[in-house]
């Protein structure tokens, strides 16, 4: 294990999963604010059991599978999820695209569990909210804590990462009691996006049979590159006439 | 039954935003690897080409979209 591996590992799942944690805690204070902790609690108890129990069901069979192969395919997944995040991002950073609003959306999911305050479900659809929104975040942390750790045996390391980032927006947000808008969401999807795509393109290679020069030190320049060009692409995106900012 | 659909939804949400997007880098994935498995191209040209595409693909995307008003 080489800090070049270890580091940009750790950081890609830190701040993925930050950024997720954000989204689900948003939804889920929204349903304790608006239903009470109970549903709140229970969904998102449910949620991270059911997380817990997919991982534990798939977790073992990436271990079945040549290791080449899996840097392929996990390369190839990387690349696709971060080319998604990296191209929102470009495109929210120049004004193309609205930034996502925390607080926007903390309205929005207490408005509509106000809407359904009068229907004896009540509760249960709060509690579902809190679930359904842990579970879609959630989802997208295992991948990211998957994807980045696994094709290096980091999982763990990745997964420590992921862990601090709960930790850090949980206790955040209790002490706060409010959702986290001031947090630079587009900023760090940007950061990820880059990571994650040059660690798709890096361990691609890898599963192609490429020997990078350098070897982990590679993931750096590829990371490099990306950077350049996504910063070059908003400061031209930015220029167009009718971008709003 | 919705949730579940959902979460199938956002599983394939995860990979697949711009559907041309999404499309380009699977044919770029699949063709760099038919050049290096089939018609022997080094695995570092391979690399290459990958970095050189995924660049090319997203300018591309990126040159496509629409400023809001």
């Amino acid at each position: 294990m080489t800090a070049t591996a270890l580091i940009p590992t750790m950081t890609a799942a830190f701040l993925g999963a930050f950024v997720e944690v954000v989204e689900a805690f948003t939804i889920v204070l929204a349903v304790a604010i608006t239903r009470g902790w109970r549903p709140a609690l229970i969904g998102s108890g449910a949620a991270l059991a059911l997380l817990v129990v997919l991982v534990l069901i798939f977790g073992p069979l990436f271990s079945l599978i040549p290791l080449k192969a899996l840097q392929f395919v996990i390369g190839a997944l990387l690349i696709l999820f971060g080319m998604r995040w990296l191209r929102k991002a470009i495109l929210r950073a120049s004004g193309y695209l609205p930034l996502h609003d925390e607080a926007a959306a903390f309205a929005r999911e207490t408005d509509a569990l106000a809407r359904q305050a009068s229907e004896r479900r009540a509760d249960l659809l709060a509690g579902l909210a809190a679930f359904k929104a842990v579970l879609l975040e959630g989802v997208e942390v295992v991948f990211i804590v998957i994807a980045v750790g696994t094709a290096h045996g980091l999982t763990l390391y990745a997964g420590i990462g992921a862990l601090a980032a709960v930790i850090v927006v949980l206790a955040i947000g209790a002490a706060l009691h409010r959702p986290l808008s001031r947090v630079p969401e587009n900023a760090l999807k940007f950061a990820v996006g880059l990571m994650l795509t040059s660690f798709g393109v890096f361990w691609t290679g890898e599963g192609l049979g490429a020997h990078w020069p350098g070897a982990d030190l590679s993931l750096l320049g590829i990371l490099a590159v990306f950077a350049v060009f996504s910063f070059a692409a908003v400061a031209r995106l930015k220029r167009t006439p009718g971008v709003t900012g | 039954m919705k949730v579940l659909r959902a979460v199938l939804g956002e599983v394939l949400g995860l990979f697949v935003d711009d559907g041309r997007l999404a499309l380009l880098t699977a044919l770029l994935i699949g063709g760099v690897s038919l050049l290096v498995k089939v018609l022997a191209l080094p695995g570092l040209w391979g690399g290459a080409l990958l970095l050189i595409g995924c660049l090319a693909i997203l300018a591309s995307s990126l040159a496509q979209a629409r400023p809001r008003r």
